[in-house]
């Protein structure tokens, strides 16, 4: 890190460096594209894979906080740029630079309407157009009477907007999205494959795919604008309802963050009940991922193969949690309650059937010659357009990319436990279903270790009844069951938080259906649609 | 008149008051024996055959996708098959927080799907707008939007409650009036009036 500091420095005399637990960079915003273009292209930097934009509003200042993260060692730095105009603040775009930075940044225009000049999209992502004030602005009046619900169809448009800066004058550009000639066919929002409500405007020339143009918001529930109204254990609950797959995994990266800022220290018990929790909830997952992603492929049977062992992981936490799906679960100082008396028994009996289960999942599906032609060299993500476009997880590891969290920034307990990263080199839907049935045995592996070895003690240390954390920033990354699940935090030394942004590992999964899509059949999108296994709730918020 | 659906003893249902009163209310005027057999054949029909439409939004769609799994299984109450159509449905599960985006493409779902329709909002969220209700960006309950049937409180609702929610709409379909003059067909021209197009005149 320090060489990382020295070296920017170096090139950036004015850049100031703030402290903290990660390397924080404050530059100026006429420097920002300089900083960015060294970051991505200097050798010694490669900061490759930029994680999230965070949009803000400080009492001074517009502005943004970009994380990115190199592929070399797995450092995570952050950039500060505070733009003083209120008026119309804008900053340089990076989308030249890190092409999911495109969706993030449309997301932080949206909140905040802050341009991004040069970006050549600069539309709303999940406000209507005629949506009036920017939500995440601390002076947004959030008066239904401005922004009614209605029963008419919102405006829709051809065009995009941009701002360009030329020989020092800003101007705004309008360009098309769609050429007039393009045959367009909606796909969405209301359609069984799309897994939720995700609109395709699917530009097509015969079968084949010439671009796509997602259209999300159909279930933008404006979560990080609620947080800021709520303290901090009242905030938890929505984790489960972002990737409700994943519930148990984000509650664990939100404890973990505001324990961190509160400087409390969990019992060993709870962190071992935290582990088998969220390896419980990644089987349930790619379960049901093997379930629908077969259904759209036309194999409804798998379906029902595939959720007997959902069911009986959901049998297992029903008892301890007290719910089938929104567990509510983990809390700050451990988790809820103890474990359900015969945890351990339903755990073993889990894994004594998880074998015979996936042979028979191979057996019925992943060897059928149809399913294999269907999989098979479809939707290829290289490792560095995986990187590029910020696509983790199971469909990352899919390309090759390495990007476990528990892997390479290990937290918890994973540390001492054995088992495998899943790679794959291919990339295609076949590779990231794969990836995902392997990963179902080495979550299977991790519960083996510690189903015996589950610690006497506390299951949730006191923790104050007013939990109040000291004013600064903070950011956390777990693993979810889709990818990198990012979580900041901004304090002003309330009991309440100033500004919580949840950084989902689906958004840049949707952002990159376009780039891998061109050229495919359209049958293909359902495919490719299915194996990223995006879920809309957790990309719109 | 002890209305039950699916062999369900008439003192197990919680709302026993509430269909009483909307038996008498339908049967004030009296019913002719014929017509009244007819309703009642029709009525046993539908209420024994309803399709719902594949349409969810979040969380509550996946308790849904359970539902029709193996081992809750809404088919053995002939509620058989999710179809993907509007048209091939009977009634919808908003299973799902309906935000200001998707109000004007549920209201159009719910105009496409074909009489007789009926609409279970399940889940707080489509309740009353449930935890996000204070959000700038979601409805406060579908009720505004469209007529609502029955209501299936739960965040999400069990297997159980959806299934104890739709034989609630099965029972109110049993007693529901198909000749005796409370359904009628709406003319072209009664339809056009409430619903002006542009440019059309006659």
């Amino acid at each position: 890190m320090a060489k990382v500091q020295e070296k920017i420095a170096k090139l950036f005399p004015q850049a100031t460096f703030e402290e903290g637990e990660r390397l924080t960079v404050c530059i100026a915003p006429d420097q920002w594209h300089d900083l960015a273009k060294a970051l991505r292209h200097d050798p010694d930097l490669n900061f490759d894979y930029l994680i999230t934009i965070v949009g803000m509003d400080w009492p001074d200042a517009y502005g943004c906080v970009y994380y990115m993260m190199t592929t070399n060692s797995s450092e995570v730095i952050a950039v500060k740029v505070k733009v003083a105009d209120r008026e119309k603040p804008m900053i340089a775009s990076v989308v030249d630079l890190w092409p999911d930075a495109g969706l993030f940044e449309r997301e932080v225009f949206d909140f905040f309407g802050i341009i991004f000049l040069n970006n050549p999209d600069m539309r709303r992502l999940f406000l209507s157009i005629d949506w009036k004030g920017y939500p995440l602005r601390k002076d947004y009046d959030d008066d239904p009477a401005i922004n009614p619900v209605s029963i008419e169809n919102e405006r829709q448009t051809d065009f995009t907007e941009s701002w360009v800066e030329k020989d020092g004058k800003v101007e705004k550009v309008e360009t098309r999205i769609f050429q007039p000639e393009d045959f367009v066919v909606n796909i969405g929002p209301q359609h069984p494959a799309t897994h939720g409500v995700l609109r395709f405007r699917t530009c097509v020339n015969g079968e084949e795919i010439k671009k796509i143009d997602v259209y999300m918001g159909y279930i933008h529930r404006g979560v990080e604008k609620l947080c800021e109204s709520l303290t901090y254990p009242q905030t938890l609950h929505y984790m489960d309802r972002l990737d409700y797959f994943s519930a148990h995994n984000y509650h664990h990266g939100l404890c973990r963050l505001y324990e961190r800022a509160a400087g409390i220290k969990i019992s060993r018990r709870a962190e071992v009940i935290r582990v088998m929790m969220d390896e419980l909830s990644r089987i349930a997952s790619h379960c049901l991922f093997m379930g629908t992603f077969c259904m759209d492929l036309g194999a409804t049977s798998m379906l029902f193969y595939t959720l007997r062992v959902r069911e009986q992981i959901l049998d297992i936490m029903e008892k301890t949690c007290g719910a089938r799906m929104t567990f509510n679960y983990d809390c700050i100082g451990g988790v809820m309650q103890d474990l359900a008396p015969d945890f351990q028994k339903d755990v073993k009996d889990l894994l004594a059937v998880l074998p015979a289960n996936i042979k028979e999942y191979n057996k019925v599906f992943t060897g059928n010659v149809i399913a294999r032609n269907r999989m098979e060299g479809v939707g290829v993500i290289s490792r560095e357009d995986a990187i590029a476009w910020g696509v983790t997880g199971p469909s990352g590891r899919a390309a090759g990319w390495s990007c476990d969290i528990r892997k390479i920034m290990p937290y918890s307990i994973y540390p001492e436990l054995e088992f495998d990263e899943v790679l794959a080199t291919e990339g295609d839907a076949m590779a990231r279903f794969k990836v995902r049935l392997e990963e179902i045995v080495q979550s299977a592996r991790i519960l083996e270790q510690l189903v015996d070895n589950i610690p006497e003690g506390e299951y949730c240390v006191k923790v104050p009844k007013v939990l109040k954390l000291p004013a600064g920033s903070w950011f956390e990354l777990v693993e979810g069951c889709r990818g990198v699940f990012g979580v900041y935090l901004e304090s002003d030394g309330s009991t309440k938080p100033y500004r919580l942004k949840i950084a989902p590992p689906c958004l840049p999964l949707a952002g990159v259906v376009d780039h891998i899509t061109r050229g495919m059949k359209i049958a293909d999108l359902i495919t490719i649609g299915g194996s990223l296994d995006y879920i809309i709730p957790d990309m719109d918020r | 008149m002890e209305v039950t659906t699916k062999s369900m003893p008439y003192e197990a249902w919680k709302d026993n008051e509430y269909i009483e009163k909307l038996v008498k209310e339908l049967q004030e005027s009296g019913t002719n024996v014929v017509v009244g057999k007819l309703d009642q054949l029709i009525n046993w029909g539908r209420s024994n055959s309803l399709w719902p439409l594949t349409f969810a939004t979040s969380c509550c769609g996946i308790e849904f996708v359970s539902l029709g799994a193996a081992r809750f299984d809404m088919a053995r109450f002939g509620w058989e098959v999710a179809r993907s159509s509007p048209r091939q449905a009977d009634f919808m599960m908003v299973a799902g927080t309906i935000v200001h985006r998707m109000v004007p493409v549920f209201r159009r779902l719910y105009d496409q799907l074909a009489e007789p329709k009926y609409v279970i909002a399940c889940g707080s969220c489509a309740i009353s707008g449930g935890p996000f209700r204070k959000s700038y960006h979601v409805a406060k309950g579908i009720e505004d939007i469209v007529p609502v049937d029955v209501f299936v409180p739960g965040c999400p609702p069990r297997p159980e409650a959806m299934i104890y929610g739709i034989m609630q709409l099965s029972r109110k379909i049993k007693v529901e009036k198909f000749f005796g003059g409370v359904n009628r067909q709406q003319k072209q021209e009664d339809f056009l009036r409430e619903h002006p197009v542009e440019g059309v005149n006659d």
